[in-house]
């Protein structure tokens, strides 16, 4: 049994934790089945490893980023919210301007509880998602990124559970027990969205995991930065910080394979990549397709009633609402590609109602940034290949494009075309089986494994031999 | 609001009720000996107006009218079935419930309509559970949201999959400012007896539940993991068929096919074989004719039941009764302006008797007569239920006895003419006296002589045909004229009938017809449509800042928080 000695040792926070027995209460019962659930579903065969960990233990300058190492079921799961000055209002809606809630205001409850149920539900999933990896890993360097990054997914889960327990009573508790109940790619309890059911069985995929689908969460939590229910937002505000990391590790980490295998390329007298061992552009190309499609998915239907009433009410805003002018949006439209007797017509949908395809494209927009510059290291070593982004229509499980079929240029085509073209377009099984035939693990200090280039500088500009993982 | 169904098309094309069984939009049927698989798959591409899509199984009448069509041919072409496992066959969702952007765009006469002829299938399920020895077991295989879980509710028992995801709901209270119209509220007290603290918390949730939390409540009867759905409801269906295939009415299991009634139409009526609609729209009424039996067909009962399943489709019974359901549908729907329905069943009272006589003689004797006389009964429930004004019309040539007389108890008025020219006979067969029941579970002559037991105890039994005089003295007619004045006020009471306001004579008709006492049945029809009709028209939900109006689109409702 945990004390609340314990537990105030245990969970570094600022939200005055140690006055508030009730919430004490609740996370005393939480927290063995949390610490249950991480030894089940975390990170397999490397809880007695000291891993050189990023821990926040508050919010003050330099508070997030305390570096040492740590095993990981000794990970002190903190809870912090962004301080903030002066009294905050609604950023946006019918409301805007008017007093931000303190706490649930009753006729946004429901909503409210299904927005942060479903972003906590993201959180353990990836730790699922994730936990075969590190016998795979390409260099301790690497692996260090993997356990970082599913920690804070855990402290993320964390931040969520927190708001369920405090502010959304017995329903509350009840949610917060079903979030470790729930497992990825489980038919019979699945997590919510679908692309967090998706296997993530080798680190090419983890890369792009973390450049695609953590870039979701990005621009959700950038939105939900925005809420009128204050406690979320600066919930999310501090997620943010994290999450930036998680997308660090993507970018760059599918940055440093390209690199490598631009230098395979040029090695090899056929130029040809696998040849060297190497992971070749289709491969990769094939990845991006897969990955960045289904975390299209994750900012739901185009036209959408629901995303219009979060944002009517002030619960949800768009990236930087600070930024447009208009925070109403109840006048103006988006013009729209829809699919209407099997053609592509553009639509006037209102404003409000095509909240989630502008948060889209702020997360296409940022995607095709990260794209130029993977392609400016193919310039730069030399390579004459190209990657691309395919069109936000192909390959689609959500919205107005399911059930159609467009190439990735997002023309329409034939399921049969599709069909036939589908092995060059998406991941194969035997992609898998490649890729983990070349992803034996590299533990060695200072090494790394043949089909990735090392970064260019090491964390907390620690030196390139440094142990990061001690095995 | 701009209502294009109602506007931007005057008149568009006449609904059509008599759909064709092997090409349903909507429906995949499947059989398996005595279990029937009903999928829910709705194409979205194929609404019955113009304006919407039906996406996530949501549905509108033509959905609806469809899954009626499946009912009845069950029973008639199927009789070996004894469970029908209502599904989806869409990924993910059961059904989504009518079709949100549908009501938005119809007139209120058309929700009304919708609603009263979904309620009336949703009740024929119940029927068909109860009494055809066909149970229908609802396996609600992904999201059941609204009318999708009222549809679940008329199933005889539910099964949700747990898989996290997948609740049982009735968001419209919450997301719409409406009620789950099509009996959600009266089932869930009334029927699962769920208590009614908890129904209101429920009914006030927009996700729903889901679970055990959902089976703890009361709100279905299992849940299974996803995994295992398909295999635990099978499980479920053979328990049914056990349980269904106990006390079965007789005769050989081969099913009765029911053709289209295929009637000459064209904008002065509709002709069919033994019943005429004609329209006069300049008086906003029309006449309902209605073709007594003959010889022929009393003959054909008198031989007994193989020669009446030998007649199959044709027996005058089903056929006649097929012709009324569909005239009073088409009334309904495609005639708003007709308030006055004028009818006449004509033919011979003696005959129309001893039919009844020989039909109820042998009406335990096979399913089939069985479900002829469910299906009289489940239209004249259908007319008890029509919002327009009736008057039965017993002149020379009407043959208003035994069920047929059922016609002129349902009407708000019986007119008799008494003229020694033109004889005019009245009589009772025992479906006077049960089997046709109305709504509230009473007959219609119980009804009528609610506060008169003496009145309705003289008339048990009698097999007499009665002329007019002793009709009305015994009380079955409303009032009767001589030759010299029928004319002159038949027209006036038609006059003065078709100048009352329509909303207040639906109204008061609606409140006349059920004395007595109400069953779950007659409390959707009565108290919850009832409310659900009133409610479409308030601001609140319909106005021009109403949840129903406003729905999908950007701006948020505006109350008046005025309780009426
Ligand atoms: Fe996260
Ligand atoms: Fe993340």
């Amino acid at each position: 049994m945990t004390t609340t000695v314990d537990l105030q040792s245990k969970i570094p926070n600022n939200v005055g934790l140690s006055d508030d027995p009730k919430l004490q209460r609740a996370l005393e019962r939480w927290l063995p089945n949390y610490l249950e659930w991480w030894h089940d579903m975390g990170p397999t065969d490397f809880e007695d490893k000291p891993v050189y960990l990023r821990t926040a233990i508050s919010v003050e300058r330099g508070g997030w980023a305390n570096y040492e190492h740590v095993r990981m079921p000794d990970y002190r799961w903190g809870i912090f919210l962004t301080p903030r000055d002066g009294d905050p209002t609604l950023k946006c809606g019918d409301d805007v301007g008017a007093p931000a809630w303190l706490d649930v205001p009753g006729e946004h409850r429901n909503a409210l509880r299904r927005i942060i149920v479903t972003q906590a539900d993201t959180e353990p999933a990836s730790v699922e998602q994730q936990r075969l990896l590190g016998h795979s890993a390409p260099s301790l360097y690497d692996l260090r990124n993997l356990f970082q990054v599913n920690v804070e997914e855990g402290r993320h889960l964390w931040a969520m559970v927190y708001l369920l327990h405090k502010h959304f009573g017995r329903d509350g508790r009840d949610e917060a027990d079903e979030l470790l109940q729930r497992r990825s790619g489980d038919v019979d309890k699945p997590r919510i969205l679908q692309a967090f059911n998706q296997p993530c069985d080798h680190w090419l995929s983890f890369f792009s995991f973390t450049m695609f689908t953590d870039r979701d969460g990005k621009f959700q939590l950038g939105a939900l930065a925005e809420s009128g229910f204050d406690p979320l937002a600066r919930t999310t505000q501090f997620m943010l910080t994290e999450e930036a990391h998680h997308l660090f590790v993507g970018e760059t980490g599918l940055g440093r394979i390209i690199q490598r295998s631009a230098e395979l390329e040029k090695q090899d007298p056929n130029g040809d990549v696998r040849a060297q061992g190497g992971i070749d552009f289709d491969l990769i190309q094939r990845t991006i397709n897969y990955w960045y499609t289904y975390s299209l998915d994750l900012f739901g239907g185009e036209i959408s009633s629901n995303a219009s009433n979060f944002f009517a009410s002030g619960l949800k805003g768009r990236f930087h609402e600070g930024r447009f002018e208009d925070h109403k949006a109840i006048v103006g439209e988006y013009a729209l590609k829809v699919v209407e007797n099997g053609k592509l017509v553009v639509r006037d949908v209102p404003l409000r109602n095509a909240m989630n395809e502008i948060l889209r494209d702020s997360y296409v927009t940022d995607c095709e940034r990260a794209m130029a510059k993977w392609n400016k290291i193919l310039v730069e070593f030399g390579s004459p290949r190209r990657l691309t982004l395919p069109s936000r229509r192909f390959h689609r499980h959500q919205g107005i494009y399911q059930g159609h079929f467009f190439n990735p240029a997002g023309e329409f085509i034939s399921e049969e075309v599709f069909r036939e073209h589908e092995p060059q377009w998406l991941l194969v099984p035997e992609d898998n089986d490649y890729l983990l035939s070349i992803m034996k693990p590299c533990y060695e200090p200072g090494k790394f494994a043949n089909w990735i280039a090392p970064p260019r500088k090491g964390i907390n500009s620690q030196p390139g031999e440094f142990e990061y993982v001690r095995l | 609001m701009d209502h294009p169904a109602a506007t931007a098309t005057a008149r568009p094309a006449p609904v059509d009720f008599d759909v064709d069984s092997e090409q349903y939009h909507h429906w995949r049927v499947t059989f398996d000996g005595p279990v029937a698989r009903l999928a829910m798959t709705v194409d979205p591409a194929s609404p019955l107006r113009e304006g919407y899509e039906l996406k996530l199984n949501s549905y509108d009448l033509g959905v609806d009218i469809e899954l009626a069509d499946v009912i009845r041919r069950m029973r008639f072409e199927h009789p070996e079935v004894r469970v029908v496992m209502l599904t989806s066959g869409t990924d993910r969702v059961f059904c989504a419930g009518a079709n949100i952007n549908m009501l938005g765009l119809s007139t209120h006469a058309w929700k009304v309509n919708f609603c009263k002829f979904t309620n009336e299938t949703r009740c024929e399920i119940e029927e068909a559970t109860k009494s055809s020895n066909q149970v229908y077991l609802a396996a609600c295989n992904g999201t059941t949201a609204g009318g999708g879980y009222e549809l679940a509710l008329a199933c005889e028992e539910i099964y949700l999959q747990d898989d996290g995801n997948s609740a049982v709901s009735l968001p419209e209270v919450p997301l719409l400012g409406v009620l789950p119209g099509t009996g959600g509220l009266t089932r869930l007290v009334d029927k699962r007896m769920v208590r009614r603290d908890r129904a209101d918390v429920f009914s006030t949730t927009a996700e729903g539940m889901r679970g055990k939390k959902a089976v703890a409540w009361g709100l279905v009867d299992a849940v299974y993991p996803r995994s295992k759905f398909e295999e635990k409801t099978a499980e479920r269906a053979k328990a049914w068929v056990a349980k269904a295939s106990k006390d079965l009415a007789p005769g050989e299991r081969k099913g009765v096919k029911l053709p289209a009634l295929a009637p000459e139409v064209d904008e002065t009526g509709r002709r069919y074989k033994y019943v005429t609609l004609a329209y006069d729209t300049s008086a906003r009424t029309a006449s309902l004719t209605i073709q007594a039996p003959t010889q022929a067909d009393v003959d054909i009962v008198k031989k007994g039941v193989d020669a009446i399943y030998a007649a199959g489709a044709e027996l005058w019974a089903l056929r006649v009764y097929r012709e009324l359901d569909d005239a009073l549908l088409h009334l309904r729907v495609n005639h708003y302006d007709l308030g006055l329905i004028l009818v006449r069943a004509v033919g011979d009272a003696q005959l129309t008797l001893d039919h009844d006589a020989a039909l109820v003689s042998v009406k335990d004797q096979h399913w089939f007569v069985r479900e002829v006389l469910l299906h009289m009964g489940r239209v004249l429930r259908r007319m008890d239920n029509t919002s327009r004004s009736f008057f039965a019309l017993g002149d020379g040539g009407t043959a208003f006895a035994g069920n047929l007389a059922e016609l002129a108890f349902a009407a708000d008025r019986f007119y008799v003419l008494d003229d020694p020219d033109q004889p005019v006979k009245i009589g009772l067969s025992e479906f006077n006296e049960g089997g046709l029941p109305m709504h509230n579970g009473r007959t219609r002559l119980q009804t009528r002589f609610i506060g008169e037991p003496e009145t309705l105890e003289a008339l048990i039994g009698m097999r007499e045909l009665l002329d007019p005089e002793p009709a009305d003295d015994a009380g079955l007619v409303t009032m009767v004229f001589d030759d010299i004045d029928w004319e002159d006020d038949i027209r006036i009471a038609i006059e003065e009938r078709v100048s009352l306001s329509p909303d207040a004579l639906t109204g008061m008709e609606q409140n006349l017809r059920f004395a007595g006492p109400e069953s779950p049945e007659s409390k959707i029809y009565a108290r919850l449509t009832a409310w659900q009709n009133w409610i479409f028209i308030r601001p609140n939900a319909t106005g021009p800042e109403g949840a129903l109006t406003l729905y999908g689109r950007p701006e948020r409702p505006q109350f008046d928080w005025n309780r009426v």
